[in-house]
């Protein structure tokens, strides 16, 4: 974890095509940062996610402040949209999933999970930060772990131990012989895959989108030299294009993040059938 | 060697593997934002979200009973209204009956007093006629009885039968005159 940060930034190297010298390509050392503070081998450092992702906290909980601290029965401008925020996340993902009486208990959680992913992501294309914290794994990570613990001690709430094992496991008579197999499978896949991949999606599709817009902005230096200017433009019209597309992504990611951990907690309240 | 190339090289780390200080950091920030919204400013906006509904509902049913009102004041007044027309009307029959009453009786009382007035005419004229019938006949009885005295020279005044003589004479001119007739 030892890498600098200014290395991989495009405009920082002073390398060009036709210079001799090879194509900066971004990699996994793209999503390493050097502590802004503290030593990177002790565990106990703050660097630049870091930093977003509190900065991030505090853009959320200083917007809705501002729209919810004082609210009016007829609203402002920024009551209103926040409000529509709220609706969209409370009506459209909550209500929809779990249904109104059930979910009311867990709209706080879930449109707090929205908004601060979505912000995570967001700091992708905010010029100066332009890097999604949750393509850092330990954010989509611990999000996912709070969701899977919620999950999980809901089940076992709703329908006791043996109930929440048959709740994980998918028991059902009818499969007959199959049955261990599938009980196997079913218990694996919802207790040790499904935590897993909610976090993974996330980062992964954060992860993949940064290292597109890098790709794309570091060609378009790189090959801002000669012939290469022809390319570099349409390579830059590619970042404005994938910033475009990133924006869209990180929103319906922060939607899917949001809409599978309502998905999972109506499945520990449903009645197993 | 490019420093880039070095450091992709000493990397081995698998970036599925969560460093520790960033789950912390994540955990502290997500929590930040939860306890925010979860204890003051989501109950804040749902309470005034409840308001706003109570308000319009209450609107709504006031505007209802306001409407209802003025329905049921309009009717009121039409009723009036027909109501008054109709004693109006029945004011102006009422009128005209009583005018008509008025003019018939002023009428009868008109011919009335005209009858009177011919019919003390006509008594005046009668007894006028009476009168005068009656003076006529004494002063032609006198004057007759004057011209027979003198015809026959002497008077016959005093004697109590001429003037039933005279008298007689007279009646048989009036039959005469009333057979002529």
């Amino acid at each position: 974890m030892s890498a600098d940060p200014t290395q991989v930034l495009a405009f920082e190297t002073d390398c060009h095509l036709f210079d001799g010298c090879g194509f900066p390509a971004p990699g996994l050392h793209s999503f390493l940062f050097e502590p802004l503070w503290g030593d990177a081998d002790s565990n106990l450092y703050f660097n630049k996610t870091m930093l977003l992702a509190l900065l991030g906290s505090i853009i959320i909980v200083g917007f809705f402040w501002a729209a919810f601290a004082k609210p009016k029965i007829v609203p402002g401008k920024l009551q209103m949209v926040a409000e529509a925020g709220y609706d969209f996340v409370r009506r459209g993902v909550v209500y929809e999933t779990i249904g109104k009486k059930e979910g009311e208990k867990y709209v706080p959680l879930v449109v707090s999970l929205f908004f601060f992913v979505w912000i995570m992501n967001l700091w992708s294309i905010i010029p100066i930060a332009q890097f999604p914290v949750t393509a850092i794994i330990s954010y989509p990570a611990v999000l996912a772990a709070i969701v899977y613990f919620l999950w999980v001690g809901l089940t076992f709430k709703r329908h006791g131990f043996v109930g929440a094992f048959k709740n994980f496991t998918g028991y059902d008579k009818s499969l007959g012989a199959v049955l261990p197999l599938s009980m196997t499978i079913e218990l694996f896949s919802n207790l040790l895959v499904r935590p897993f991949t909610h976090a993974v999606r996330l980062f992964a599709n954060m992860f993949a989108g940064h290292t597109l817009l890098l790709l794309f902005t570091i060609a378009s230096w790189y090959m801002l030299n000669g012939i290469g200017i022809a390319y570099s433009a349409v390579s830059f019209v590619m970042v404005i294009v994938m910033t475009a597309f990133e924006l869209f992504i990180q929103a319906v990611q922060a939607y899917v993040f949001v809409l599978l951990t309502c998905s999972f907690i109506q499945g520990a309240l449903a009645e197993h059938h | 060697m490019s420093p880039l190339v070095q450091l992709a090289a000493e990397e081995a780390e698998n970036p599925l593997i969560p460093p520790i200080p960033e789950l912390v950091i994540g955990l502290i920030a997500f929590v930040i934002v939860f306890g925010f919204l979860a204890k003051k400013l989501l109950p804040n906006i749902n309470k005034v979200l409840e308001e706003r509904r109570e308000a319009i509902e209450g609107g709504i049913e006031k505007a209802e009973a306001a409407q209802t009102e003025a329905q049921s004041v309009l009717e009121q007044y039409k009723a009036q209204l027909a109501e008054a027309r109709h004693e109006a009307a029945r004011l102006r029959q009422e009128a005209q009956e009583q005018g008509a009453a008025l003019i018939a009786e002023m009428r009868a009382e008109g011919q009335r007093q005209r009858e009177e007035i011919v019919a003390a005419g006509h008594t005046q004229i009668e007894a006028d006629r009476k009168a005068a019938a009656s003076a006529l006949r004494q002063d032609v009885g006198k004057l007759a009885t004057e011209l027979a005295g003198k015809l026959v020279g002497e008077s016959l005044e005093d004697h109590a039968r001429q003037s039933r003589v005279i008298d007689r004479f007279l009646d048989e001119l009036e039959e005469k005159a009333e057979a002529a007739r």
